[in-house]
């Protein structure tokens, strides 16, 4: 998008709308959430409670027969137990032992519908709230809460994907909400690419380097200033940020006890990283966990996948519970599908979007409810159904946000959230 | 008779309600046991076919060992749990249970005086117990991963099991010192795209006369996600550790060896299942590939060899448990002679 400043931009101006909707909002109207994003008030209360997310995805489709929907005993239920959590009256899996003890921080969906068996359709749906439709591009959970929590003091990135492997870089995941939100990417956990100074280059030699860099910008920008050049002045003030502040991502910082607790296996360090981003003030991060597309042997793999994943998350929960961020930080368990109640002849199970559960917890969440339900065999949702797009609005009213209000793009209003749904009212504290 | 693989056929054919698991002849040879996704555990006569199911675990029941005489069934849950059963009686009850272990119990052997009993599975211990009473003898810790397979040596002074790594452990029964390791690497696999480790020693056997050990499971898995692997038997010198060859099915693209038999007559006797379906595959001492593949119409998940050496059952995922003889059908009676009109 080329954009002349001169004519007034969404980053200059005032907007029109914005200002209607602060005075609205000053005389007591209801306004729905117009021009709230950009009231200096509301940003600064925001980076006050300090909102964050953290999501790990469960790559691949996590079964929720066994983690957290089980059927023990029927002929779904495959030849897992489920066990009591410390909420009385929950059972989720027996792979799950350290999880359990955490219960009373998190709670459970278990009546997910989201009518889809693809990857990609589904880790679309998930991540997105909507269903992908040719032609339209929404951003992800995550930039949407980095830009709507983004405040003017934090100075690292809002957005960061923890990823099994990968070099890292950075992820097109925010659509209309441009580069600054998108994700960036640490590979493997490893600090973010090209954020350490060549060798050679002393620090000093570098700053003489970025001045010069400067002027020649400054110079560019007086006459030629475009939204292109400032996205990518942005950039590079951003990456040189990163640079400044790549001890954030040095695990190396943490306890050797830490190390112990969480696991020295991949997930574990992903998961301490976790909490040191979101320490130093990271908006929005989240972790993949893989795999669990288990068309084949569902029930070695489980034991395999969730026997490395429960000890690091509940690690988590309760260190960001005794840190006292629980509170403000919003936890979410999610995949893109669940997986067949049928177990195949492999002993698999197979993709599912009919009937299965994600599981979340802290920032503005009732801790431990369980909501919706489905059926002996897990076949079918009996209760309280919802979908992708319920669990997008839920997830920003947790946050402390208005999930029928909008970003304003340009003078463009773009609905945060999908306007057909609502929220799941009965997890909101 | 002496078995002819060649004229393998299935003879008769017994439904459960759930897909089954595993099965095991009783020593006498009189009844199949086999096990179910039901958590049950069924036994047929195989001269009147009558079933009678044994109810008890937690979950499904994964392994099945008798005393020799066949009069005492001991079975291993994945309920942490060792049950004790009448192997004959009427209507079965539990006589003891006992938590053996933190986790699922994959398999169980008995030693040949039929004096101790092994048994193995996710906690990744090897536990030695008193066949008679259930009475813990001792423990063998050691494995990296769960414990897959267990055989012991007839000699009566070593223990094997076989782990998820595709190793094998060889135990010194007496002190419970490991004595050396096998190194099935073919049998196991890192894919580093799915972050799973995958294959392991699914079955352990001796040839008939100790020479060599057999350690089978699959191989090539391009895709262990996706059912994507091969079945593969290594041969192993037991004198020297050495690996001597491995015995593989190149047209079974998707499938694992569940267990594997050396008979006495002298093929190896494989049961495959996966992608492809369910197999016998037999392949002679020195051959890399089988010399015949019978198919058995649905993927077999577990078999065993009938004490007289010509009957194999196989357990299935369509609920049936197979019972395929190694011999030529009986000539079918002559055809009455027509009528004249």
């Amino acid at each position: 998008m080329n954009c002349n400043y001169a004519c007034g931009s969404a980053e200059h101006n005032i907007h029109r709308r914005q200002f209607l909707g602060t005075l609205a909002a000053g005389t007591g109207a209801v306004v729905g959430g117009l021009g709230w994003f950009a009231q200096p008030a509301f940003a600064e209360q925001m980076a006050r409670q300090q909102k964050r997310m953290l999501v790990i995805n469960m790559h691949g489709g996590l079964s929720q027969l066994e983690s957290w929907d089980p059927k023990p005993g029927t002929a779904t239920g495959g030849p897992f137990r489920a066990i009591p959590t410390s909420v009385p009256g929950i059972h989720i899996s027996e792979l799950l032992p350290h999880t359990a003890k955490q219960m009373h921080h998190l709670a459970l969906v278990r009546s997910l519908n989201t009518k889809n068996d693809d990857h990609g359709k589904g880790t679309y749906m998930m991540l997105t709230g909507r269903r992908q439709m040719p032609g339209q591009d929404y951003p992800q959970i995550g930039a949407v809460v980095s830009r709507a929590l983004d405040t003017s003091t934090r100075s690292l990135p809002g957005h960061i994907l923890i990823t099994p492997g990968g070099g890292g870089g950075r992820s097109a995941d925010s659509a209309y909400l441009g580069p600054k939100y998108a994700s960036i990417v640490l590979g493997n956990g490893n600090p973010p690419q090209n954020t350490s100074l060549p060798g050679g280059l002393t620090v000093a030699a570098a700053a003489q380097q970025d001045e010069l860099r400067r002027l020649a910008n400054n110079r560019f920008l007086s006459r030629r200033r475009t939204a292109q050049t400032d996205a990518y002045t942005q950039s590079y003030e951003g990456a040189q940020e990163l640079m400044r502040q790549r001890e954030a991502f040095d695990l190396t910082k943490e306890s050797a006890k830490d190390h112990e607790r969480y696991g020295t296996h991949d997930f574990g360090r992903h998961c301490l990283m976790a909490r040191r981003l979101l320490e130093k003030g990271v908006t929005f991060v989240q972790i993949s966990h893989s795999n669990y597309d288990t068309h084949n042997e569902n029930f070695n793999f489980h034991f395999e996948q969730l026997g490395e994943f429960d000890r690091p998350f509940a690690t988590l929960v309760q260190d960001l519970y005794d840190r006292g961020m629980l509170e403000n930080t919003l936890v979410v368990v999610l995949s893109e599908f669940g997986r067949t109640p049928n177990v195949n002849q492999y002993y698999g199970r197979d993709h599912w979007g009919r009937a299965w559960s994600v599981c979340l917890g802290g920032a503005g969440i009732v801790r431990g409810a369980v909501i919706g339900k489905t059926n002996d065999k897990g076949t079918e949702v009996t209760e309280r159904e919802a979908d992708a797009g319920h669990l997008f609005h839920t997830y920003l009213k947790a946050l402390g946000l208005n999930s029928k209000g909008h970003f304003d793009l340009g003078g463009r209003q773009v609905l945060m959230a999908d306007p057909a749904v609502g929220p799941i009212k009965e997890l909101l504290a | 008779m002496k078995a002819d693989p060649k004229a393998a056929h299935v003879a008769q054919e017994f439904t459960h309600d759930a897909p089954l698991i595993t099965c095991r002849f009783d020593p006498t040879g009189r009844f199949i046991f086999a096990t179910a996704e039901d958590r049950a555990i069924l036994r047929w006569d195989l001269a009147t076919g009558q079933k009678t199911v044994f109810t008890a675990h937690d979950s499904w029941v994964g392994a099945l060992a008798f005393t020799p005489d066949g009069t005492t069934l001991v079975s291993a849950g994945y309920d942490d749990q060792l049950i004790w059963w009448p192997a004959t009686a009427e209507k079965p009850a539990p006589v003891r249970k006992v938590k053996a272990h933190a986790g699922w119990i994959r398999a169980l052997a008995v030693s040949k005086d039929g004096k101790q009993l092994a048994s193995g599975g996710n906690d990744r211990v090897v536990k030695l117990w008193s066949l008679a009473d259930g009475a813990p003898v001792r423990e063998f810790p050691g494995h990296d991963r769960d414990v897959y397979s267990l055989l012991f040596h007839p000699s009566g002074q070593f223990l094997l099991s076989g782990d998820l790594k595709g190793q094998v452990h060889q135990w010194e029964i007496g002190s419970g010192k490991l004595a050396r390791k096998f190194e099935g690497k073919d049998l196991h696999s890192y894919n580093g795209g799915q972050q799973v480790d995958f294959g392991g020693v699914r079955s352990l056997a001796l040839t008939p006369d100790s020479k060599h050990l057999l350690a089978a499971g699959l191989h090539k898995a391009t895709n262990p996600l996706g059912a994507v692997h091969e079945p593969i038997a290594l041969r192993f010198e037991w004198e020297s550790g050495k690996l001597l060859k491995s015995h593989i099915s190149e047209d079974v693209k998707q499938g694992v060896l569940w267990r594997i038999i050396a008979h006495p007559d002298g093929p190896l006797i494989g049961c495959s299942g996966g992608g492809n379906g369910g197999f016998l595959l037999f392949w002679a001492a020195d051959a890399e590939k089988p010399f015949h593949k019978f198919s058995l119409g649905n993927t077999a998940r577990e078999m065993d060899l009938h004490p007289d050496g010509l009957q194999i059952a196989t357990a299935h995922y369509d609920k049936k448990l197979r019972l395929t003889k190694l011999s030529p059908k009986p000539a079918a009676p002559a055809a009455a002679p027509a009528k004249k009109a």
